[in-house]
């Protein structure tokens, strides 16, 4: 038998690539094209009422400067609103260009095409542009206040309003025995991924077809979209995904103006045109998420079993809403995590900033919504005096209770059912794991050295792999070699790896002898995108039954040429023989060539295929009636429903008595991400998530100020970890398989991230001794809290003692 | 994210560097290791029109130790100054603070001198010839002048150095006998500027007890302000010698400014922390080198 590469630890066959510099990524793409650049607003809100380009004229390499009264038709309308939804009430998107008005700092207002960047840079500092400057709407509070409206034309700044609720939560919470009231915090952060944005466009004007490589999360998507706004057939487009240096969420929102304008120029100048985003620009001019204000209010009966859950969430959506409500849908759903909260009511409203736009970042609204039910949890465990893990399990959904129901819409429009899972389970590994039980001791022994330390524990359910689908395509060469497409995108995941992993064992043959392709339309026409932690499910899932049915051909051409029954074959390092007598077989190559009758031989081997060899049966055509010549298989994979991942996350951590700084000692993870197609891929995915969520509970913000400039738009002062901040991560699987797809999997990519503010939240408030409602959290700010806390501003924690006096209380 | 245009030069000779420097006058720039020009040129925050690169000037590129202490060549980098054996025995302090300079890759090409150019009241090296009461040469057309460290630093990114003229090099001054020196200091993350900084030296006399203590302070002050904390710690040994009590003289004489990452007040507490565990550190350093001078070696060893 060949060995079975699924549930194997195989090394990532993109990595001897990509780290000896051989990968290819949008920058390294169209050394002959003329570079664009964009002239962007560097006011928050804005009216343009003038711009002169007269002293860029002279620039020696300026091709063109485009603004929106150089756009017709789609271009010059607003780009599109991706996820219409019920609840919003008035969604605002961007122009190419701006049209009028500017929303945020770094809106795009014009754009320059020239000989090389350096030019175009040049050109963009000539270009004047007149603004009248409008009062900016900066934070969560300003914009609910409404004194100052983001669009002309709204009352408000409310892009979206929703209520859902299962039974009557107010009522449970009035009729229950406890009662507490939780308000909560949460900051912007952002993906930033390595390689920013890019584009870059060639027009074939003979063929009239336009090919656009983009350094994307959708290749399909922003084909749609691109040919909608150039008002092109979309068998006149094709785009294609190079190597992506990172998205983590902020590449799957398109089209990005730049993603128009780009093709738009190349063909309006029948020249390539390549604009690769700078640092700054990604900073100001992509996207972010996270920021939220959160008002819990809880019911709970002695034993803290949750009787009633009122969540009021205010989402800060920034100046524009192209993807919709995706991330607070998210957040009022996935926030319930493996409980059962008795009657649940939550409302949102999603809010317009003059600040950058919001569309999902790598946890997609989750971190959000674990931050608020697992601080809420704390809570309730502090009131009663019970322990933190105790009131957790008391309100656990159990393994017998799947498939279980929560009653709510979930992100991709269908019911909220968690399929399986097993969170008692999990929380004895994580106890386990971090030594929960002996915590005490620890910290007791901890304090006689004169150290403080805290332990933090938080629990998260992960719908992943929504749907609607996604394809595969499988062909066997006729040299033997196995060629495999997938519609959607990689930027790092190790998509190569594990589909040949699973198209391995499908086939019988060896990894090596497979090819895999991602995100090129000219593959895979039909296809979603890479987000939502869903591409091993969607298209783990579609190369698997692709490659079924190219096994069921191989096999009855195999049986043909054999004369034996396809049901006595078995395909073994790619050779099909018959079980028991190995000698005799075929290769996979060869029934490839017989796979396609031939008139014309075009090598020794396709001999074998053409009319005058073998034995034709003269009652039937060459090719079959309900057949394809061809060793090729398709199919699409469409799920029921996301499948429901979970996990636990532990961490302990030590915060300096004099200084505030916040270390973390440990940080443990138990991951229940169904069957483990690579464990090495998924623990990396758990890692990356892990380092994300330590950083925007430690260090990430996005520091805008009153006037909305963001003050910390490069890598110098935006704290993004290095690994040197990021601890030794701890991981211990659990493996609950999916009913729901062909191999039992659930996502893994997001994972990591999810309970990060929730957990680290915890440790240091059990460190500390006073509540923590607002993450992140540096050691400047926790400075401050402790001095509030010694002055009496902040109450202890129940049951935890009054600040005692230290030196701080002597300045 | 690229710079503006400049004209390039590339001197091979010391007088050949001086006199475009002469010619370009305030529109010209010196080019070192680049690990602050660069950013800012890419940024459009600077955009000088000439670059005059003295990357080609070899004999700037040494690093010598004398009786007197460690003398830096302009193109001398500091992963090269922190790795030379006997300036690391000479002053440890130089290796006590270039190891909390940036990361390895920025230490590979940035250069001492070049850091102390710059002024950045944030910098390591900065409060490192402050503390030791060092000094620097500056070379123009019309000959060289010393400049003391007192009256180097006039404000933040801002020198006493004149159009014209380039820094050719640095004297750190070897501490006196008896001496330990310690850096102490709190950065968000790892190799980022800190929040705050201390470099501490602890003077102790023949019976062990501390006869000097000052400090230099980064991120707290314009310029790399140093203060002379002798008072409380005077004739005390290090063990019973009240430290917090010389981390309390730094209030009041500090001007912390706010930003983004630590309050001001954050700042000012931060610097009285570390001031004590400065301290502290630099008196059991001076212990050590009293009772044993070849440990002086280890202390500013690369690590």
């Amino acid at each position: 038998m060949t060995t079975k590469m699924f549930g194997l630890p195989v090394q990532r066959t993109e990595d001897q690539r990509l780290i000896t510099g051989k990968g290819g990524y949008l920058d390294d793409l169209g050394a002959g094209a003329y570079a664009a650049a964009f002239v962007r607003s560097p006011h928050a809100h804005a009216r343009v009422r003038d711009i002169d380009v007269m002293a860029a004229l002279e620039v020696d390499g300026l091709v063109a400067v485009y603004t929106h009264d150089d756009l017709t038709g789609p271009m010059a309308e607003p780009l599109p609103l991706l996820i219409p939804h019920p609840s919003i009430l008035d969604g605002r998107t961007a122009h190419a260009l701006a049209k009028e008005y500017v929303h945020h700092v770094g809106e795009p207002v014009a754009m320059v095409v020239a000989r090389d960047r350096y030019i175009a840079e040049d050109v963009v500092e000539r270009i004047a542009v007149d603004y009248e400057i409008l009062d900016p709407v900066v934070g969560i509070e300003q914009a609910l206040l409404a004194e100052r409206v983001v669009h002309a034309g709204m009352g408000d700044n409310v892009a979206a309003h929703l209520v859902q609720e299962v039974g009557d939560a107010r009522a449970a919470i009035a009729a229950a025995p406890n009662r507490l009231d939780v308000e909560l915090d949460i900051e912007r952060s952002a993906c930033t991924p390595m390689e920013g944005r890019g584009v870059y466009a060639r027009w074939d004007g003979p063929d009239q077809m336009l090919r656009l490589y983009s350094s994307t999360q959708t290749a399909s998507g922003v084909r749609a979209a691109v040919a909608a706004k150039l008002e092109l057939q979309l068998g006149q487009v094709e785009v294609v995904v190079p190597d992506v240096g990172g998205g983590f969420g902020v590449k799957i929102m398109h089209p990005w103006p730049e993603e128009v304008m780009v093709p738009w120029a190349a063909r309006a100048l029948g020249h390539e045109v390549k604009w690769t985003e700078d640092r700054r620009e990604h900073f100001v001019a992509a996207a972010h998420e996270r920021a939220q204000h959160q008002r819990v209010t809880v019911g709970f009966d002695d034993d803290g079993r949750l009787l009633g859950l009122d969540v009021d969430i205010s989402h800060d959506n920034g100046a524009y809403l192209p993807y919709g409500v995706i991330v607070p849908i998210i957040t009022s759903t996935q926030l319930l995590g493996p409980y059962k909260p008795g009657a649940y009511r939550v409302e949102f409203r999603s809010l317009y900033t003059t600040t950058a736009i919001v569309t999902p970042y790598r946890g997609a609204g989750r971190p959000q919504g674990v931050f608020a039910m697992e601080r809420t949890m704390d809570a309730i465990a502090q009131h009663l005096g019970m322990d933190r893990a105790e009131v957790r399990a008391v309100n656990f959904i159990q393994p017998d209770e799947m498939p279980y129901d929560q009653g709510l819409l979930f992100q991709d429009g269908r019911p909220l059912i968690y399929d399986s899972g097993d969170y008692p389970t999990s929380l004895a590994m994580i106890k386990d794991l971090v030594g929960w039980d002996d915590f005490t001791a620890y910290r007791e022994e901890a304090r006689a050295q004169g150290r403080t330390v805290g332990l933090g524990l938080a629990c998260y359910v992960e719908g992943t792999g929504p749907g609607p689908y996604e394809g595969g395509h499988v062909q066997v060469e006729t040299n033997g070699k196995v060629r495999v497409a997938t519609g959607l995108t990689s930027q790092g995941q190790g998509h190569q790896t594990v589909l040949a992993q699973i198209v391995a064992d499908e086939l019988g043959v060896p990894m090596s002898d497979i090819e895999v392709t991602t995100g090129d339309t000219r593959r895979m026409a039909y296809s979603v995108g890479t987000y939502a932690s869903r591409g091993a499910i969607m298209s783990g899932s579609a190369v698997a039954l692709a490659a079924r049915r190219l096994r069921e051909k191989a096999l009855r051409i195999a049986a043909d040429a054999l004369e034996a029954d396809s049901g006595d074959l078995e395909i073994v390092d790619g050779r099909i023989r018959v079980k028991g007598s190995p000698a005799s077989g075929i290769e996979l190559g060869t029934v490839a060539v017989l796979s396609n009758p031939l008139r014309y031989a075009f090598d020794e081997a396709s001999k074998a295929a053409t009319q005058f060899t073998g034995a034709a049966d003269f009652a039937k055509p060459p090719v079959a009636e309900d057949d394809e010549p061809g060793l090729e298989g398709t199919d699409f994979y469409s799920p029921l429903r996301c499948t429901f991942a979970s996990g636990m996350h532990a961490v302990i951590v030590e915060t300096d008595p004099e200084t505030a700084d916040i270390k973390i000692l440990r940080y443990c993870v138990v991951h229940d991400c169904g069957k483990l197609i690579n464990p090495l891929i998924v623990e990396g995915q758990v890692h990356g998530g892990v380092a994300q969520g330590v950083a925007g509970a430690l260090y990430e913000r996005m520091a805008y100020d009153p006037g909305g400039q963001l003050l910390n738009a490069s890598f110098m002062d935006f704290l993004m970890p290095y690994a040197s901040e990021v601890p030794t991560i701890e991981i211990d699987h659990l493996e609950t398989p999916s009913p729901l797809n062909p191999l039992g999997i659930k996502g893994a990519g997001e994972a990591g991230v999810i309970p990060g503010a929730a957990v680290l939240a915890a440790a240091i408030e059990d460190a500390e001794g006073f509540a923590i409602q607002r993450m992140p959290i540096s050691p400047s700010e926790l400075f401050h809290l402790r001095r509030r806390f010694a002055s009496g501003e902040i109450a202890p924690l129940p049951g935890r003692a009054a600040p005692a006096p230290t030196n701080e209380q002597e300045s | 994210m690229k710079p503006p245009p400049f004209s390039y030069h590339a001197p091979a000779s010391l007088p050949h560097a001086l006199s475009l420097l002469a010619e370009t006058g305030s529109d010209g720039k010196v080019l070192a290791g680049g690990q602050s020009l660069i950013p800012l040129l890419n940024m459009r925050l600077a955009a000088p029109a000439h670059l005059v690169d003295i990357n080609g000037i070899t004999e700037l590129d040494r690093v010598d130790t004398d009786a007197t202490g460690v003398r830096v060549g302009a193109l001398a980098r500091h992963s090269r100054v922190e790795a030379d054996p006997a300036a690391a025995a000479a002053v440890p302090l130089l290796g006590q603070g270039l190891r909390l300079v940036a990361h390895p890759v920025i230490r590979n090409r940035g250069t001492t001198v070049g850091s102390l150019a710059h002024a950045d009241p944030s910098a390591e090296m900065t409060a490192a010839l402050a503390l030791l009461g060092g000094s620097v040469v500056a070379a123009s057309t019309d000959g060289e002048r010393t400049i003391d460290v007192a009256d180097f630093f006039v404000g933040p990114m801002e020198s006493s150095l004149r159009t014209g003229e380039l820094l050719v090099s640095a004297h750190f001054p070897r501490p006196p006998a008896g001496s330990g020196t310690a850096f102490a200091e709190l950065a968000r993350r790892h190799g980022d500027y800190a929040m705050c900084g201390v470099a501490a030296l602890v003077t102790l006399d023949q019976d062990l007890r501390v006869c000097a203590a000052r400090a230099a302070y980064l991120s707290v002050a314009p310029v790399p302000l140093v203060l002379d904390l002798t008072e409380p710690l005077a004739g005390r040994p290090p063990g019973t010698a009240d430290f917090a009590a010389a981390g309390r003289m730094t209030r009041g004489r500090l001007e912390p400014e706010e930003d983004i990452h630590a309050t001001a007040e954050y700042r000012a507490h931060l610097a009285e922390v570390l001031t004590a565990r400065a301290l502290r550190e630099a008196a059991q350093a001076a212990i050590r080198t009293s009772l044993d001078p070849a440990e002086s070696a280890r202390e500013g060893a690369p690590t």
